[in-house]
């Protein structure tokens, strides 16, 4: 609630609502008083109005949704009680979904250690940094649905990984890449680390970088090594944004979407969390069905959150 | 020795990551440049017959829709953007120049609102838009780009705190409103907060598939993600051409990439940690 970042030196909390209530010099304000008190209502009247139509009301309708059977045509609404999420929970077709994310939550610990691993080495002296920078950070930037389809190419029967694979003589390792149920998961999984390292990495590097230079002088004067500096100096200073990309890995592999929606369609045993959720509700007109969904989702999402409030100290979190 | 030793490592993975980044996309640009049979008579690795060969570029943008699709994606980005910014702006003058009854609730409202991941919600929110009239119109998604973007609204919110109050108070003092000093003052002070915005939520809003898969059907009004994906059916094997299609969208986000770098790093890393 303070507004001590403001330039000016220090303005109290009265000389804050200075604006807001001193009356015009000139004197036509006399009597404005209303209007004066109505200003930031009405600068908020559209914000706030769009907020609550296409997210607050959504999320209440959900809720309310999640406990009838509507197909999302019908007049009326038939009221279930908790059967929807008794069959989210017993259908193995509704629970393959959460095992599903398991390999992009997996997936995702591979995805840090490599970011964790470039940044780190970044962070040092490196000939064409910068090139390398924006090599890794690059697919981040690209289109989901370009991405999916450069896989479809690079990992088609005769494509480009099965050329190298052949070509370095590991025909052994020749698959189906995204047709064979057994692997296309992982597949899925690693284009997806692929596609999102690049951000991991970005936000590692800038944490590592904003690290008072002065820890590593003097670490090196005590005759530390890169490991020590690693492990004694870089990952604690970094620790907060690591706990957050965790965090954030775990509501992540919980909403993927584009990569298994372009590159199988959910079929071979893909089918994600939003996948079916998305099929139920427009396909199946089960929106009911898709609303429970829905709410576990977010339920998820925010317990994940709040224990992630209480994990990582934010600093940051200062938005009043 | 030992640490040759590490400066080879060092370029070795780096190379190799570069390699594993670089080569999917390297064989797409070579593949949307070989004729239909060239592409399945060639290892994906032979680079084209000929360089100059843009014909499968002439079918994407053309059969492909990908002309339209840009159009489409101009007309939605200038529309939300500029929404984006106004209630974004309105939004931190609001809060951080007035004390008023409720703007601790209003605060909570926006605060809270970033926790629900807009996939889970739209569901519910398709039977809104629908209900608007706006299912298979721009309209519904310029509302939704505009009308959900918390991040935005934080970035200016932390922005305008370090206008200094006195450039309100001096602009009062000569007789102006508070529409005047919100366009003429606080407007024109938030312009790298406004680039920041543009470039993110831009990159966002090209990028967007989900919404436009959604709500918007019509191929007439396709922006460029679902211009791309309908690539899959017509030409399902034609690989070339769906190749020129992936470089065209690729291309406007690699020339932005290289002449704003700077930006794009601290507005990622700036946006993704709120």
């Amino acid at each position: 609630m303070t507004t001590t970042t403001t330039g000016a030196p220090g303005p109290s909390p009265a000389d804050a609502d200075a604006p807001a209530a001193r009356p015009s010099p000139s004197g036509p304000g006399r009597g404005g008083g209303w209007r004066q008190r109505a200003v930031p209502y009405l600068f908020l009247t559209v914000p706030v109005g769009l907020l609550l139509l296409l997210t607050y009301l959504p999320v209440a309708n959900m809720f309310w949704y999640s406990v009838t059977d509507w197909d999302g045509l019908a007049r009326s609404k038939e009221f279930v009680g908790l059967d929807n999420y008794v069959e989210i929970f017993t259908d193995p077709d509704n629970v393959r979904v959460f095992y599903v994310s398991l390999y992009y939550f997996l997936a995702s610990f591979a995805q840090m250690a490599i970011a964790l691993y470039f940044a780190t080495i970044l962070s040092f002296r490196v000939r064409l940094k910068n090139l390398w920078k924006g090599i890794l950070f690059f697919p981040y930037l690209i289109n989901g649905v370009a991405i999916g389809l450069i896989f479809l190419n690079f990992l088609k029967p005769g494509g480009g990984l099965d050329t190298v694979l052949l070509a370095t003589g590991l025909d052994s390792l020749v698959r189906q890449w995204t047709g064979d149920p057994d692997i296309a998961n992982v597949t899925l999984a690693a284009v997806s680390v692929w596609r999102y390292t690049g951000l991991n990495f970005v936000m590692f590097l800038g944490a590592i970088q904003s690290i008072n230079s002065e820890i590593y002088e003097a670490a090196e004067i005590d005759g530390a090594g890169r490991w020590h500096e690693f492990w004694h100096i870089i990952l604690p200073s970094i620790r907060p944004i690591v706990g957050l990309s965790f965090i954030l890995a775990i509501s992540g592999s919980l909403s993927v979407f584009e990569i298994p929606y372009v590159m199988t369609n959910g079929g071979n045993g893909t089918e994600t969390f939003v996948i079916r959720t998305i099929w139920m509700a427009f396909n199946r007109n089960m929106v009911g069905l898709a609303s429970a969904m829905a709410v576990v989702l977010l339920a998820i999402v925010l317990v994940v959150t709040w224990v992630q409030r209480r994990v990582v100290p934010e600093e940051e979190v200062d938005l009043t | 020795m030992t640490r040759a030793l590490a400066a080879t490592g060092k370029y070795v993975s780096l190379t190799l990551a570069s390699v594993v980044m670089l080569l999917p996309l390297v064989l797409i640009v070579f593949g949307s440049l070989k004729t239909g049979q060239e592409f399945l008579a060639t290892n994906p690795f032979a680079p084209p017959e000929s360089w100059t060969n843009v014909s499968n570029y002439a079918t994407a943008f053309t059969r492909g829709g990908m002309l339209r699709g840009f159009a489409n994606t101009v007309v939605i980005f200038v529309a939300a953007i500029s929404g984006t910014i106004l209630i974004g702006a309105a939004t931190a003058y609001a809060l951080d120049r007035f004390r008023f009854r409720g703007r601790s609730a209003v605060l909570g409202l926006f605060l809270l609102a970033t926790l629900v991941p807009g996939v889970t919600t739209q569901v519910a929110t398709f039977q809104i838009v629908n209900g608007l009239g706006l299912y298979n119109s721009r309209w519904a998604l310029i509302l939704l780009f505009m009308g959900t973007d918390i991040i935005s609204i934080y970035i200016f919110l932390q922005f305008v705190r370090a206008i200094p109050r006195s450039l309100d108070e001096a602009a009062t003092i000569e007789g102006a409103g508070h529409l005047r000093i919100f366009f003429q003052i606080i407007l024109p002070n938030l312009k790298p907060a406004i680039a920041t915005v543009v470039i993110i939520k831009g990159i966002g809003i090209y990028n967007e598939f989900f919404l436009p898969f959604l709500y918007l059907p019509d191929p007439d009004l396709r922006p460029i993600s679902t211009a791309l994906f309908a690539f899959k059916g017509p030409f399902g094997s034609q690989w070339e051409v769906i190749s020129a299609g992936v470089v065209i969208t690729i291309v406007p986000i690699l020339v932005l990439f290289l002449f704003l770098q700077r930006y794009i790093y601290n507005g990622f890393t700036s946006g993704a940690t709120k």
